[in-house]
Protein backbone atom coordinates (compact mmCIF):
# COMPACT_ATOMS: atom_id res chain seq x y z
CA UNK A 1 0.00 0.00 0.00
CA UNK A 2 1.45 3.71 -1.01
CA UNK A 3 -0.26 5.63 1.09
CA UNK A 4 -1.14 9.48 0.56
CA UNK A 5 2.42 11.46 1.60
CA UNK A 6 4.63 8.53 -0.57
CA UNK A 7 2.54 9.56 -3.56
CA UNK A 8 3.10 13.10 -3.13
CA UNK A 9 6.72 12.02 -2.38
CA UNK A 10 7.06 10.02 -5.44
CA UNK A 11 4.91 13.15 -7.63
CA UNK A 12 7.80 15.40 -6.25
CA UNK A 13 10.72 13.51 -7.27
CA UNK A 14 8.81 12.54 -11.04
CA UNK A 15 8.22 16.43 -11.23
CA UNK A 16 4.77 15.82 -11.42
CA UNK A 17 2.41 18.57 -10.04
CA UNK A 18 -1.08 16.81 -8.98
CA UNK A 19 -3.75 17.50 -7.14
CA UNK A 20 -5.55 16.17 -3.46
CA UNK A 21 -8.01 14.25 -5.65
CA UNK A 22 -5.30 13.12 -7.64
CA UNK A 23 -3.37 12.03 -4.96
CA UNK A 24 -6.02 9.50 -3.55
CA UNK A 25 -7.12 8.05 -6.92
CA UNK A 26 -2.95 7.11 -7.52
CA UNK A 27 -2.14 5.89 -4.16
CA UNK A 28 -5.08 2.98 -5.71
CA UNK A 29 -3.66 2.50 -8.95
CA UNK A 30 -0.26 2.02 -7.62
CA UNK A 31 -0.99 0.17 -4.83
CA UNK A 32 -2.94 -2.76 -7.09
CA UNK A 33 -0.19 -2.60 -9.41
CA UNK A 34 2.50 -3.08 -7.08
CA UNK A 35 0.29 -5.69 -4.64
CA UNK A 36 0.19 -7.60 -8.43
CA UNK A 37 3.91 -6.98 -8.96
CA UNK A 38 4.87 -9.24 -5.49
CA UNK A 39 4.40 -12.50 -7.42
CA UNK A 40 8.34 -11.98 -8.48
CA UNK A 41 8.89 -12.71 -4.85
CA UNK A 42 8.18 -16.13 -5.36
CA UNK A 43 11.15 -17.21 -7.31
CA UNK A 44 14.48 -17.81 -6.26
CA UNK A 45 16.88 -15.13 -7.86
CA UNK A 46 19.51 -15.83 -5.55
CA UNK A 47 22.45 -16.94 -8.03
CA UNK A 48 20.72 -15.22 -10.98
CA UNK A 49 22.78 -12.12 -12.82
CA UNK A 50 20.65 -9.28 -13.55
CA UNK A 51 19.91 -8.93 -17.53
CA UNK A 52 21.52 -5.56 -18.84
CA UNK A 53 21.50 -6.42 -22.78
CA UNK A 54 18.85 -9.07 -24.29
CA UNK A 55 21.65 -9.78 -26.78
CA UNK A 56 25.71 -10.20 -27.06
CA UNK A 57 26.60 -6.49 -27.51
CA UNK A 58 29.70 -5.77 -25.09
CA UNK A 59 31.13 -2.35 -24.75
CA UNK A 60 30.32 -0.43 -27.94
CA UNK A 61 32.81 2.12 -29.06
CA UNK A 62 33.71 4.40 -31.33
CA UNK A 63 36.20 6.81 -31.75
CA UNK A 64 35.94 9.62 -29.92
CA UNK A 65 35.47 12.12 -32.30
CA UNK A 66 33.19 15.45 -32.74
CA UNK A 67 30.47 15.66 -35.31
CA UNK A 68 28.80 18.43 -35.99
CA UNK A 69 24.73 18.25 -35.57
CA UNK A 70 23.94 20.66 -38.73
CA UNK A 71 19.97 21.62 -37.44
CA UNK A 72 20.99 24.08 -34.75
CA UNK A 73 18.83 26.44 -35.67
CA UNK A 74 15.83 24.17 -36.16
CA UNK A 75 16.33 23.06 -32.40
CA UNK A 76 16.94 26.51 -31.58
CA UNK A 77 13.71 27.56 -32.80
CA UNK A 78 11.74 25.02 -30.67
CA UNK A 79 12.54 27.05 -27.61
CA UNK A 80 9.82 28.18 -25.57
CA UNK A 81 11.78 31.79 -24.51
CA UNK A 82 14.19 32.20 -25.96
CA UNK A 83 17.38 35.10 -25.96
CA UNK A 84 20.75 35.44 -28.79
CA UNK A 85 20.74 31.55 -29.00
CA UNK A 86 20.19 30.95 -25.27
CA UNK A 87 17.33 29.17 -23.83
CA UNK A 88 15.66 31.56 -21.07
CA UNK A 89 14.29 29.67 -18.24
CA UNK A 90 12.63 30.98 -14.57
CA UNK A 91 14.81 31.41 -11.97
CA UNK A 92 15.83 28.17 -10.09
CA UNK A 93 15.82 30.23 -6.34
CA UNK B 1 1.14 -5.90 -52.76
CA UNK B 2 4.26 -3.79 -53.00
CA UNK B 3 5.95 -5.60 -55.75
CA UNK B 4 2.44 -5.32 -57.86
CA UNK B 5 2.41 -1.63 -57.72
CA UNK B 6 6.23 -1.45 -58.15
CA UNK B 7 5.57 -3.54 -61.45
CA UNK B 8 2.85 -1.23 -62.18
CA UNK B 9 5.03 1.95 -62.08
CA UNK B 10 7.71 0.39 -64.16
CA UNK B 11 4.74 -0.38 -66.59
CA UNK B 12 3.55 2.95 -66.49
CA UNK B 13 0.28 1.85 -66.14
CA UNK B 14 0.15 4.22 -63.12
CA UNK B 15 2.24 7.16 -62.09
CA UNK B 16 3.37 7.59 -58.61
CA UNK B 17 1.44 11.20 -58.06
CA UNK B 18 -1.40 9.15 -58.94
CA UNK B 19 -0.55 6.51 -56.58
CA UNK B 20 -0.23 8.66 -53.72
CA UNK B 21 -3.66 10.28 -54.71
CA UNK B 22 -5.68 7.78 -54.96
CA UNK B 23 -4.46 7.02 -51.36
CA UNK B 24 -4.74 10.17 -50.01
CA UNK B 25 -8.44 10.25 -51.63
CA UNK B 26 -8.85 7.06 -49.45
CA UNK B 27 -8.21 9.08 -46.21
CA UNK B 28 -10.11 11.52 -47.08
CA UNK B 29 -12.98 9.81 -47.55
CA UNK B 30 -12.59 6.91 -44.21
CA UNK B 31 -10.70 8.57 -41.92
CA UNK B 32 -13.27 11.18 -40.47
CA UNK B 33 -14.68 8.24 -39.30
CA UNK B 34 -11.90 5.57 -38.29
CA UNK B 35 -8.92 8.47 -37.33
CA UNK B 36 -5.97 6.37 -38.12
CA UNK B 37 -3.76 9.77 -39.26
CA UNK B 38 -3.39 12.30 -36.64
CA UNK B 39 -1.57 14.44 -39.56
CA UNK B 40 -1.73 13.99 -42.86
CA UNK B 41 1.66 14.76 -45.12
CA UNK B 42 0.07 15.50 -48.67
CA UNK B 43 2.62 18.09 -49.89
CA UNK B 44 5.70 16.21 -48.91
CA UNK B 45 3.61 12.88 -50.19
CA UNK B 46 3.63 14.51 -53.75
CA UNK B 47 6.62 16.21 -53.49
CA UNK B 48 8.61 12.79 -53.34
CA UNK B 49 6.25 10.91 -55.67
CA UNK B 50 6.99 13.66 -58.46
CA UNK B 51 10.16 13.00 -58.19
CA UNK B 52 9.79 9.47 -58.48
CA UNK B 53 7.97 9.70 -61.56
CA UNK B 54 10.71 12.13 -63.38
CA UNK B 55 13.27 9.03 -62.62
CA UNK B 56 10.98 7.02 -64.82
CA UNK B 57 10.37 9.68 -67.12
CA UNK B 58 13.93 9.30 -67.61
CA UNK B 59 14.30 6.07 -68.08
CA UNK B 60 15.90 5.22 -64.81
CA UNK B 61 15.73 2.01 -62.68
CA UNK B 62 13.90 2.54 -59.12
CA UNK B 63 13.83 0.50 -56.16
CA UNK B 64 11.08 -1.63 -54.95
CA UNK B 65 9.83 0.94 -52.13
CA UNK B 66 9.96 3.57 -54.79
CA UNK B 67 6.64 5.34 -54.72
CA UNK B 68 5.06 3.02 -52.60
CA UNK B 69 3.17 5.32 -49.91
CA UNK B 70 3.12 4.29 -46.47
CA UNK B 71 2.49 5.75 -43.22
CA UNK B 72 4.16 6.36 -40.36
CA UNK B 73 3.42 6.36 -36.39
CA UNK B 74 3.77 9.72 -34.73
CA UNK B 75 6.52 8.64 -32.35
CA UNK B 76 9.15 8.81 -35.32
CA UNK B 77 10.61 11.72 -36.58
CA UNK B 78 10.49 12.96 -39.55
CA UNK B 79 12.72 16.67 -40.51
CA UNK B 80 10.28 19.36 -40.81
CA UNK B 81 7.00 17.34 -39.53
CA UNK B 82 4.79 17.73 -36.41
CA UNK B 83 5.08 14.71 -34.51
CA UNK B 84 3.69 14.33 -30.88
CA UNK B 85 3.90 10.84 -29.93
CA UNK B 86 0.05 11.48 -29.62
CA UNK B 87 0.82 13.68 -26.24
CA UNK B 88 -0.15 17.03 -25.98
CA UNK B 89 3.24 17.88 -24.09
CA UNK B 90 4.71 17.22 -27.46
CA UNK B 91 1.32 18.71 -29.39
CA UNK B 92 3.61 21.85 -31.44
CA UNK B 93 6.61 19.53 -31.62
CA UNK B 94 8.45 20.02 -35.05
CA UNK B 95 11.24 17.46 -35.56
CA UNK B 96 14.61 19.03 -36.76
CA UNK B 97 15.84 15.43 -38.02
CA UNK B 98 15.25 12.15 -39.64
CA UNK B 99 14.75 9.06 -37.58
CA UNK B 100 17.29 6.61 -39.22
CA UNK B 101 14.21 4.40 -40.83
CA UNK B 102 13.09 7.40 -41.91
CA UNK B 103 16.50 8.54 -43.63
CA UNK B 104 16.64 4.73 -45.03
CA UNK B 105 12.82 4.86 -46.78
CA UNK B 106 13.48 8.42 -48.08
CA UNK B 107 17.03 7.12 -49.79
CA UNK B 108 14.87 4.33 -51.17
CA UNK B 109 12.39 6.17 -52.35
CA UNK B 110 9.04 5.79 -50.21
CA UNK B 111 6.24 8.03 -50.22
CA UNK B 112 5.29 9.39 -46.81
CA UNK B 113 1.15 10.51 -46.63
CA UNK B 114 1.19 10.88 -42.98
CA UNK B 115 1.59 10.34 -39.36
CA UNK B 116 -0.17 7.70 -37.34
CA UNK B 117 -2.38 7.52 -34.21
CA UNK B 118 -1.10 5.71 -30.87
CA UNK B 119 -1.30 5.87 -27.07
CA UNK B 120 0.59 8.60 -25.84
CA UNK B 121 4.08 7.48 -25.93
CA UNK B 122 3.07 4.33 -27.40
CA UNK B 123 2.03 3.01 -23.67
CA UNK B 124 -1.43 1.49 -24.13
CA UNK B 125 -2.90 -1.10 -26.19
CA UNK B 126 -6.03 0.37 -27.50
CA UNK B 127 -5.06 4.04 -28.97
CA UNK B 128 -7.61 4.84 -26.24
CA UNK B 129 -4.74 6.95 -24.27
CA UNK B 130 -3.80 8.89 -27.19
CA UNK B 131 -4.38 13.33 -26.60
CA UNK B 132 -6.42 13.19 -29.87
CA UNK B 133 -8.73 10.60 -30.02
CA UNK B 134 -9.71 6.80 -30.45
CA UNK B 135 -8.67 4.72 -33.43
CA UNK B 136 -11.55 2.74 -34.61
CA UNK B 137 -11.53 -0.99 -35.86
CA UNK B 138 -11.70 -1.30 -39.53
CA UNK B 139 -14.27 -4.05 -38.67
CA UNK B 140 -16.74 -2.42 -36.42
CA UNK B 141 -16.36 1.30 -35.42
CA UNK B 142 -17.32 0.19 -31.43
CA UNK B 143 -14.13 -1.78 -31.37
CA UNK B 144 -10.71 -0.66 -30.62
CA UNK B 145 -8.07 -0.99 -33.47
CA UNK B 146 -5.36 -2.13 -30.96
CA UNK B 147 -2.68 0.10 -29.50
CA UNK B 148 -0.04 1.43 -29.58
CA UNK B 149 0.02 1.18 -33.37
CA UNK B 150 -3.17 1.59 -33.36
CA UNK B 151 -3.01 4.13 -36.63
CA UNK B 152 -0.77 1.98 -38.44
CA UNK B 153 -2.74 -1.55 -38.64
CA UNK B 154 -5.63 0.65 -39.31
CA UNK B 155 -4.72 2.45 -42.22
CA UNK B 156 -3.19 -0.75 -43.96
CA UNK B 157 -6.08 -2.18 -43.34
CA UNK B 158 -8.67 0.95 -44.57
CA UNK B 159 -6.35 0.84 -47.35
CA UNK B 160 -5.23 4.75 -46.24
CA UNK B 161 -1.92 2.89 -46.67
CA UNK B 162 -0.07 0.76 -48.34
CA UNK B 163 2.30 -0.28 -45.62
CA UNK B 164 2.81 1.38 -42.25
CA UNK B 165 5.83 1.53 -39.81
CA UNK B 166 4.85 0.95 -36.13
CA UNK B 167 7.27 0.88 -32.71
CA UNK B 168 6.91 -2.23 -30.81
CA UNK B 169 7.30 -2.22 -26.88
CA UNK B 170 5.03 -5.07 -25.52
CA UNK B 171 3.05 -5.97 -28.31
CA UNK B 172 2.56 -2.46 -29.71
CA UNK B 173 2.85 -3.64 -33.27
CA UNK B 174 1.53 -7.18 -33.38
CA UNK B 175 -1.53 -6.84 -31.31
CA UNK B 176 -3.28 -4.43 -33.45
CA UNK B 177 -1.80 -6.16 -36.68
CA UNK B 178 -3.97 -8.97 -35.00
CA UNK B 179 -7.40 -6.83 -33.94
CA UNK B 180 -7.46 -5.12 -38.03
CA UNK B 181 -6.13 -8.63 -40.12
CA UNK B 182 -2.93 -7.08 -41.33
CA UNK B 183 0.46 -8.59 -40.72
CA UNK B 184 2.55 -7.08 -37.93
CA UNK B 185 6.91 -7.75 -37.43
CA UNK B 186 8.39 -6.59 -34.30
CA UNK B 187 12.37 -7.12 -35.33
CA UNK B 188 14.89 -9.05 -33.06
CA UNK B 189 16.12 -5.70 -30.66
CA UNK B 190 19.40 -4.42 -32.30
CA UNK B 191 17.87 -5.46 -35.59
CA UNK B 192 16.58 -1.81 -36.70
CA UNK B 193 18.07 1.51 -35.03
CA UNK B 194 15.74 3.10 -32.60
CA UNK B 195 17.24 6.30 -33.41
CA UNK B 196 14.65 8.74 -34.10
CA UNK B 197 11.96 7.05 -32.24
CA UNK B 198 10.27 9.06 -29.13
CA UNK B 199 11.84 6.54 -26.24
CA UNK B 200 9.42 4.76 -24.08
CA UNK B 201 11.64 1.58 -22.96
CA UNK B 202 14.75 1.69 -24.12
CA UNK B 203 15.51 -2.09 -23.66
CA UNK B 204 12.26 -2.95 -25.43
CA UNK B 205 11.23 -1.05 -28.06
CA UNK B 206 12.11 -1.99 -31.91
CA UNK B 207 10.48 -0.38 -34.99
CA UNK B 208 9.13 -2.34 -37.65
CA UNK B 209 6.73 -3.01 -40.39
CA UNK B 210 2.42 -3.37 -40.63
CA UNK B 211 1.69 -4.69 -44.19
CA UNK B 212 -0.97 -6.95 -45.84
CA UNK B 213 1.45 -9.72 -47.01
CA UNK B 214 4.67 -11.22 -45.25
CA UNK B 215 6.20 -10.21 -48.33
CA UNK B 216 5.84 -6.75 -48.04
CA UNK B 217 6.84 -6.63 -44.35
CA UNK B 218 10.13 -8.65 -45.52
CA UNK B 219 10.45 -6.02 -48.08
CA UNK B 220 10.32 -3.37 -45.57
CA UNK B 221 12.62 -4.69 -43.39
CA UNK B 222 15.05 -5.64 -45.64
CA UNK B 223 15.18 -1.15 -46.28
CA UNK B 224 14.71 -0.43 -42.70
CA UNK B 225 17.33 -2.87 -40.72
CA UNK B 226 21.48 -2.59 -40.14
CA UNK B 227 23.62 -1.16 -37.91
CA UNK B 228 23.50 2.44 -36.93
CA UNK B 229 26.48 4.44 -35.15
CA UNK B 230 23.41 6.38 -33.85
CA UNK B 231 22.10 3.55 -31.70
CA UNK B 232 24.76 1.52 -29.52
CA UNK B 233 22.64 -1.08 -29.27
CA UNK B 234 21.96 -1.95 -32.96
CA UNK B 235 23.48 -4.97 -34.47
CA UNK B 236 25.92 -5.38 -37.03
CA UNK B 237 24.00 -6.61 -40.13
CA UNK B 238 24.44 -8.73 -43.12
CA UNK B 239 22.27 -6.88 -45.11
CA UNK B 240 19.68 -9.50 -45.96
CA UNK B 241 17.43 -9.43 -48.60
CA UNK B 242 14.21 -10.96 -46.47
CA UNK B 243 11.70 -11.77 -49.39
CA UNK B 244 14.66 -14.15 -50.53
CA UNK B 245 13.61 -15.95 -47.86
CA UNK B 246 10.34 -16.51 -48.50
CA UNK B 247 9.87 -20.18 -50.45
CA UNK B 248 7.36 -21.45 -48.63
CA UNK B 249 9.00 -24.77 -47.89
CA UNK B 250 8.90 -25.72 -43.90
CA UNK B 251 9.34 -29.55 -43.92
CA UNK B 252 11.66 -30.14 -41.17
CA UNK B 253 10.69 -26.74 -39.32
CA UNK B 254 10.80 -27.87 -35.57
CA UNK B 255 7.76 -25.71 -34.30
CA UNK B 256 7.05 -25.62 -30.41
CA UNK B 257 3.40 -25.03 -28.75
CA UNK B 258 3.05 -23.47 -25.06
CA UNK B 259 0.46 -25.87 -23.88
CA UNK B 260 -0.59 -23.35 -21.43
CA UNK B 261 -1.20 -20.82 -23.52
CA UNK B 262 -3.43 -22.53 -25.46
CA UNK B 263 -5.08 -24.15 -22.47
CA UNK B 264 -6.43 -20.41 -21.29
CA UNK B 265 -7.99 -19.49 -24.28
CA UNK B 266 -12.07 -19.14 -24.98
CA UNK B 267 -13.29 -22.12 -27.37
CA UNK B 268 -13.75 -19.72 -30.39
CA UNK B 269 -10.38 -19.02 -29.92
CA UNK B 270 -8.57 -22.48 -28.71
CA UNK B 271 -10.37 -23.63 -32.42
CA UNK B 272 -8.48 -20.80 -34.55
CA UNK B 273 -5.43 -22.20 -33.17
CA UNK B 274 -5.95 -25.81 -33.39
CA UNK B 275 -7.01 -25.12 -36.91
CA UNK B 276 -3.30 -23.46 -37.58
CA UNK B 277 -1.26 -25.82 -35.84
CA UNK B 278 -3.12 -28.57 -37.96
CA UNK B 279 -2.10 -26.53 -41.38
CA UNK B 280 1.45 -26.29 -40.27
CA UNK B 281 1.72 -30.34 -39.80
CA UNK B 282 -0.18 -30.79 -43.29
CA UNK B 283 3.04 -28.43 -44.39
CA UNK B 284 5.27 -30.79 -43.04
CA UNK B 285 6.48 -29.17 -40.01
CA UNK B 286 7.32 -30.98 -36.81
CA UNK B 287 4.78 -29.88 -33.38
CA UNK B 288 6.51 -30.11 -30.23
CA UNK B 289 5.23 -29.16 -26.80
CA UNK B 290 7.40 -27.03 -25.13
CA UNK B 291 8.26 -25.24 -21.65
CA UNK B 292 8.75 -22.05 -20.42
CA UNK B 293 8.44 -21.99 -16.68
CA UNK B 294 9.01 -18.60 -15.86
CA UNK B 295 7.10 -16.50 -18.58
CA UNK B 296 3.97 -16.90 -16.00
CA UNK B 297 6.15 -13.74 -14.36
CA UNK B 298 6.64 -12.03 -17.59
CA UNK B 299 3.73 -9.14 -16.75
CA UNK B 300 5.11 -8.28 -13.15
CA UNK B 301 8.64 -8.46 -15.03
CA UNK B 302 7.41 -5.93 -17.59
CA UNK B 303 5.31 -3.52 -15.62
CA UNK B 304 8.85 -3.01 -13.23
CA UNK B 305 11.32 -2.75 -15.85
CA UNK B 306 9.26 -0.55 -18.55
CA UNK B 307 8.17 2.40 -16.30
CA UNK B 308 11.44 2.56 -14.64
CA UNK B 309 12.50 2.80 -18.07
CA UNK B 310 9.56 5.03 -18.66
CA UNK B 311 10.24 7.42 -15.45
CA UNK B 312 13.90 7.85 -16.95
CA UNK B 313 13.27 8.29 -20.93
CA UNK B 314 10.22 10.93 -19.79
CA UNK B 315 12.18 13.05 -17.49
CA UNK B 316 13.62 14.91 -21.16
CA UNK B 317 9.93 16.55 -21.30
CA UNK B 318 10.44 19.53 -18.84
CA UNK B 319 8.25 22.25 -20.56
CA UNK B 320 12.03 23.97 -21.19
CA UNK B 321 13.71 22.53 -24.20
CA UNK B 322 10.53 22.15 -26.34
CA UNK B 323 6.65 21.11 -26.32
CA UNK B 324 4.30 22.42 -24.35
CA UNK B 325 5.52 24.98 -21.63
CA UNK B 326 3.05 26.06 -18.63
CA UNK B 327 5.23 29.20 -17.79
CA UNK B 328 2.02 31.74 -17.41
CA UNK B 329 1.39 33.67 -13.95
CA UNK B 330 -1.84 31.40 -12.96
CA UNK B 331 -1.56 30.13 -9.63
CA UNK B 332 -2.17 26.35 -10.67
CA UNK B 333 -2.61 24.61 -7.01
CA UNK B 334 0.70 23.09 -7.81
CA UNK B 335 3.52 22.64 -5.86
CA UNK B 336 4.25 24.98 -3.19
CA UNK B 337 2.80 28.12 -5.25
CA UNK B 338 5.32 30.71 -4.81
CA UNK B 339 4.40 33.71 -7.08
CA UNK B 340 5.99 34.71 -9.06
CA UNK B 341 6.71 31.25 -10.24
CA UNK B 342 9.67 29.76 -10.17
CA UNK B 343 11.89 26.68 -12.16
CA UNK B 344 9.77 23.79 -10.13
CA UNK B 345 6.76 25.25 -11.19
CA UNK B 346 7.39 25.08 -14.62
CA UNK B 347 8.30 21.62 -14.19
CA UNK B 348 5.30 20.73 -12.44
CA UNK B 349 2.61 22.39 -14.31
CA UNK B 350 3.91 21.36 -17.61
CA UNK B 351 4.08 17.68 -16.58
CA UNK B 352 1.10 17.89 -14.84
CA UNK B 353 -1.12 19.33 -18.01
CA UNK B 354 0.84 17.94 -20.80
CA UNK B 355 1.24 14.26 -19.80
CA UNK B 356 -2.15 11.91 -19.56
CA UNK B 357 -3.05 9.69 -16.67
CA UNK B 358 -1.72 6.65 -18.24
CA UNK B 359 1.38 8.47 -19.13
CA UNK B 360 1.47 9.92 -15.39
CA UNK B 361 0.99 6.85 -13.67
CA UNK B 362 3.65 5.20 -15.41
CA UNK B 363 6.56 7.42 -14.22
CA UNK B 364 5.10 7.19 -10.89
CA UNK B 365 5.36 3.79 -10.85
CA UNK B 366 8.48 3.57 -12.17
CA UNK B 367 9.66 6.44 -9.95
CA UNK B 368 8.68 4.70 -7.02
CA UNK B 369 10.44 1.47 -7.89
CA UNK B 370 13.80 3.21 -8.58
CA UNK B 371 13.55 5.68 -5.32
CA UNK B 372 15.99 4.83 -2.59
CA UNK B 373 15.53 1.75 -0.75
CA UNK B 374 13.13 -0.10 -3.68
CA UNK B 375 15.89 -0.57 -6.41
CA UNK B 376 16.86 -4.29 -5.03
CA UNK B 377 12.90 -5.50 -4.10
CA UNK B 378 11.63 -4.02 -7.62
CA UNK B 379 14.21 -3.54 -10.35
CA UNK B 380 16.68 -5.33 -9.52
CA UNK B 381 14.52 -8.51 -8.83
CA UNK B 382 12.69 -8.05 -12.22
CA UNK B 383 15.92 -8.17 -13.94
CA UNK B 384 16.71 -11.33 -12.52
CA UNK B 385 14.11 -12.83 -13.28
CA UNK B 386 14.41 -11.29 -16.84
CA UNK B 387 17.23 -13.25 -17.09
CA UNK B 388 15.30 -16.56 -16.35
CA UNK B 389 12.61 -15.97 -19.08
CA UNK B 390 15.56 -15.58 -21.33
CA UNK B 391 17.51 -18.50 -20.23
CA UNK B 392 13.69 -21.00 -21.05
CA UNK B 393 13.98 -19.11 -24.41
CA UNK B 394 17.56 -20.25 -25.13
CA UNK B 395 17.21 -23.64 -23.58
CA UNK B 396 13.79 -23.92 -26.04
CA UNK B 397 15.19 -22.97 -28.75
CA UNK B 398 17.85 -26.07 -28.85
CA UNK B 399 14.85 -28.26 -29.42
CA UNK B 400 12.46 -26.27 -32.01
CA UNK B 401 12.83 -23.77 -34.65
CA UNK B 402 10.02 -21.67 -33.80
CA UNK B 403 7.67 -21.00 -31.50
CA UNK B 404 3.84 -20.87 -32.11
CA UNK B 405 1.20 -18.98 -29.94
CA UNK B 406 -2.13 -16.95 -29.67
CA UNK B 407 -1.26 -13.02 -29.84
CA UNK B 408 -4.11 -11.66 -28.08
CA UNK B 409 -7.06 -13.51 -25.61
CA UNK B 410 -9.48 -12.09 -27.97
CA UNK B 411 -10.31 -10.46 -31.26
CA UNK B 412 -10.86 -6.63 -30.83
CA UNK B 413 -12.71 -5.25 -27.60
CA UNK B 414 -15.24 -2.78 -27.50
CA UNK B 415 -13.80 0.83 -27.04
CA UNK B 416 -14.48 1.84 -23.39
CA UNK B 417 -14.03 -1.62 -22.07
CA UNK B 418 -10.89 -1.61 -20.36
CA UNK B 419 -10.06 1.61 -19.88
CA UNK B 420 -11.17 2.35 -16.67
CA UNK B 421 -9.09 -0.74 -15.04
CA UNK B 422 -5.12 -0.54 -15.88
CA UNK B 423 -4.38 -4.06 -14.39
CA UNK B 424 -6.96 -5.25 -16.68
CA UNK B 425 -6.04 -3.35 -20.21
CA UNK B 426 -2.30 -5.16 -18.55
CA UNK B 427 -2.74 -8.24 -18.91
CA UNK B 428 -4.42 -8.71 -21.89
CA UNK B 429 -0.70 -8.45 -23.29
CA UNK B 430 0.49 -11.35 -21.52
CA UNK B 431 1.32 -13.33 -24.93
CA UNK B 432 3.25 -10.16 -26.86
CA UNK B 433 5.43 -9.11 -24.35
CA UNK B 434 7.32 -12.23 -23.20
CA UNK B 435 9.34 -11.58 -27.08
CA UNK B 436 10.16 -7.93 -25.97
CA UNK B 437 11.31 -9.17 -22.49
CA UNK B 438 14.18 -11.35 -23.97
CA UNK B 439 14.51 -9.60 -27.63
CA UNK B 440 13.46 -12.43 -29.91
CA UNK B 441 11.61 -11.44 -33.78
CA UNK B 442 7.78 -12.15 -33.52
CA UNK B 443 5.09 -11.78 -36.44
CA UNK B 444 1.30 -11.42 -36.03
CA UNK B 445 0.07 -12.76 -39.06
CA UNK B 446 -3.43 -12.86 -39.86
CA UNK B 447 -5.04 -16.31 -39.00
CA UNK B 448 -9.07 -16.81 -39.05
CA UNK B 449 -12.17 -14.57 -38.09
CA UNK B 450 -14.17 -14.91 -35.00
CA UNK B 451 -17.85 -13.94 -34.87
CA UNK B 452 -18.88 -11.53 -32.08
CA UNK B 453 -21.66 -9.87 -31.66
CA UNK B 454 -22.47 -9.96 -35.58
CA UNK B 455 -19.34 -8.77 -36.87
CA UNK B 456 -16.46 -11.32 -38.03
CA UNK B 457 -13.68 -9.98 -36.43
CA UNK B 458 -10.01 -10.95 -37.54
CA UNK B 459 -7.45 -12.43 -34.74
CA UNK B 460 -3.70 -13.57 -35.67
CA UNK B 461 -1.40 -15.82 -34.45
CA UNK B 462 2.06 -15.45 -33.02
CA UNK B 463 5.33 -16.90 -34.49
CA UNK B 464 8.63 -15.98 -32.13
CA UNK B 465 11.75 -17.07 -33.62
CA UNK B 466 15.76 -17.52 -32.52
CA UNK B 467 17.31 -13.94 -32.29
CA UNK B 468 18.16 -12.50 -35.77
CA UNK B 469 16.21 -15.36 -37.55
CA UNK B 470 13.75 -13.07 -39.35
CA UNK B 471 14.33 -15.14 -42.64
CA UNK B 472 12.60 -17.92 -41.10
CA UNK B 473 9.96 -16.04 -39.03
CA UNK B 474 9.13 -14.72 -42.20
CA UNK B 475 9.10 -17.84 -44.14
CA UNK B 476 6.85 -20.35 -41.88
CA UNK B 477 4.36 -16.81 -41.32
CA UNK B 478 4.20 -16.78 -45.37
CA UNK B 479 3.81 -20.74 -45.81
CA UNK B 480 0.72 -20.01 -43.42
CA UNK B 481 -0.31 -16.93 -45.65
CA UNK B 482 -0.84 -19.12 -49.06
CA UNK B 483 -1.81 -22.53 -47.73
CA UNK B 484 -4.50 -21.13 -44.97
Amino acid sequence: MINKDEVKHIAGLARIGITEKEVEKFSADLSAVLDWIKQLEKVDTSKVVPTSRVHGSINVAREDKVYAFSEKEKIIELFHEKKNGYDKVRSVL
Amino acid sequence: MIRELHQKLINKEITAEKLALDYLACIEKKDKDFFAYISVTKDLALEQARKVDEKIARGESIELLEGIPGAIKDNLCISGVRTTASSKILDNYVAPYDATVIKKLKENGAVFLGKTNLDEFAMGSSTENSAYGVTKNPYDLTRVSGGSSGGSAAAVALDEAVWALGTDTGGSIRQPASFCGVVGLKPTYGRVSRYGAIAMASSFDQIGPLTKTVEDAAIILSVIAGQDKMDATSAHSSGKDYAKYLTGEIGGMRIGIVKEYIDGLGEKEKKAISEIIETYKKLGAEIKEINLPHIKYSLPVYYIIVPCEVSSNLARFDGIKYGLSIDDEENSGLGENRMPKKLLETYLDSRHYGFGKEVQRRIMLGTYALSSGYYDAYYLRAQKVRTLIREDFEKAFLEVDLILTPITPTAAFKIGEKIEDPLEMYLADIFSITANIVGVPAISVPGTKIETDGHDLPIGFQLMGKWFDEENVLNVAHAYEINK
